[in-house]
């Protein structure tokens, strides 16, 4: 089980993955295994950026397991307003926690972050690099509707900024997964990944069109195409129109399809696909408590 | 003629270090990782597109009261991995070293990437992983390609090691 910093998907191998997953199955099924495993102590929440989910899914995490977190709040009321730095930041809030959870928008700012505490940090995400956390709840629903060997999965939207993305594309080389990548040609996955991925021998392929592709697919992960990626406003309409997703593109998939999204959502996927049995997001979501729940007690030394 | 007799032909140097066998072309980006814009008052020679019999041309590079941290000869490798660095002292070659390629390179490089933490006034030296092709930053994960290194060189210089 992992007991460091968890910076980038990159560093986690087959054995600890399914070491969160198996842990994190046991606790949903029963989660009075870990009740009050970590009473008295204190999860620091960093968030730089604003969160929902991630936030108030690691927040409930702490608390059940018996643990309380303390919010930096936003950025505006903090101390970063008046221009302290990251590295300042972190190690005074170091000295009022057990564990740090960071979210921040620049690209490294995890791993640099991590050089100047000794307790565990999880990265939430860093700017458009990495969020490893999001992976494990990922391959957790994954796994749970598809398993996690001899699979074909599509990752579908912004690969280029996509940070759910890039963690997501790393874990799965340490499985049996073929990866396609669909995304219009500006927003293909960034060349540091895609070397990682030839790297590690993954079977990768990118398309710009998701039909040619849709009905080998096991799992379609789409994801958000920002609207502040384009320089103009008729250009975006024109490319998020062709990589949104409803009963009708989805006709040609296998009927045991998985759609997930990280989330949020805008439009990218109809809610008419909320009704089918392929939709898994909500169930996505809702999957982050119990894996957070087991990578902080694997973190915070709880669980062999 | 030999390849010393021709480096002859630009002065010599008294106390300082001579990078020789320097790829064509790059003297100026050598002079950019040593942090030498002239400003400082340091005395340098500089030979560009001289006849070598190892190169067909190289550049060579005096420098009068200086010699270079291992973070300098590290980036030295990338740009020129041919080079040679002599260490004079009073007019004496006393130390004749080949630069080596090595895994990873500190300060010195900036990251191409604007957004890298690495670039936003934090205390933290910039570290880059040495690839088959190139540099990538250990922070952000940026790749920059061989024939690109030298365009991010830190212009403001690593003012190390004085003699």
């Amino acid at each position: 089980m992992l007991r460091d910093h968890l910076i980038s998907a990159a560093h986690l191998s087959r054995d600890d993955i399914e070491a969160v997953l198996d842990h994190a199955a046991a606790i949903d099924a029963d989660p009075e295994i870990v009740h009050g495993r970590h009473a008295g102590r204190v999860l620091a929440l960093c968030f730089f950026e604003p969160s929902t989910r991630t936030k108030m899914s690691f927040e409930t995490a702490m608390k059940r397991l018996g643990g309380d977190t303390v919010d930096m709040g936003a950025v505006e009321s903090s101390s970063v307003k008046k221009g302290e730095s990251l590295a300042d930041t972190v190690r005074v809030i170091e000295g009022y926690a057990d564990a740090l959870v960071l979210r921040h928008p620049s690209e490294g700012s995890a791993k640099l972050a991590s050089e100047f505490v000794d307790v565990p940090l999880v990265n939430a995400g860093d700017g458009a690099g990495q969020h490893p956390s999001q992976t494990l709840l990922d391959l957790y629903t994954i796994r749970e509707n598809a398993g996690l060997d001899d699979i074909t999965v599509g990752i579908m939207g912004d690969l280029k900024y996509g940070r759910t993305v890039h963690s997501l594309a790393h874990a799965l080389t340490e499985f049996d997964v073929r990866q396609h990548f669909i995304s219009p040609e500006s927003l293909r996955l960034p060349r540091n990944v895609r070397y990682d991925l030839h790297e590690a021998g993954a079977q990768v392929r990118e398309h710009t069109d998701l039909d040619e592709v849709l009905p080998e697919l096991d799992v379609l992960y789409v994801t958000r195409i920002q609207r502040e990626r384009f320089p103009e406003e008729r250009e975006y309409r024109e490319v998020a129109g062709e990589y949104r997703i409803d009963n009708e593109v989805l006709a040609s998939a296998p009927d045991d399809l998985s759609v997930m999204h990280p989330l949020p959502r805008v439009d990218e996927i109809a809610p008419e696909v909320d009704e089918t049995t392929r939709a898994k997001y909500f169930d996505q979501a809702h999957n982050g408590v119990p894996v957070r729940m087991a990578l902080l007690d694997g973190l915070l030394g709880g669980e062999a | 003629m030999s390849d010393t007799d021709k480096e002859l032909r630009v002065s010599k140097i008294r106390d300082g270090t001579v990078i020789d066998h320097v790829t064509a072309g790059q003297a100026l980006n050598v002079l950019a990782i040593l942090g030498i814009d002239g400003s400082g008052g340091e005395s340098v020679s500089v030979g560009m597109n001289v006849p070598s019999d190892k190169l067909g041309l190289k550049d060579v590079v005096k420098v009068e009261g200086r010699e270079l941290s291992q973070s300098e000869v590290d980036v030295l490798s990338l740009i020129a991995p041919e080079a040679t660095i002599n260490i004079i002292r009073e007019f004496d070659v006393i130390e004749k070293n080949r630069v080596e390629r090595t895994d990873s390179v500190t300060g010195i490089l900036v990251c191409p990437n604007h957004n890298c933490i690495t670039n936003a006034d934090e205390p933290v030296r910039t570290e880059f992983a040495v690839l088959d092709d190139g540099v990538r930053c250990s922070y952000c994960g940026t790749m920059v390609r061989e024939g690109d290194v030298a365009e991010h060189i830190d212009t403001r210089g690593s003012g190390e090691t004085d003699l």
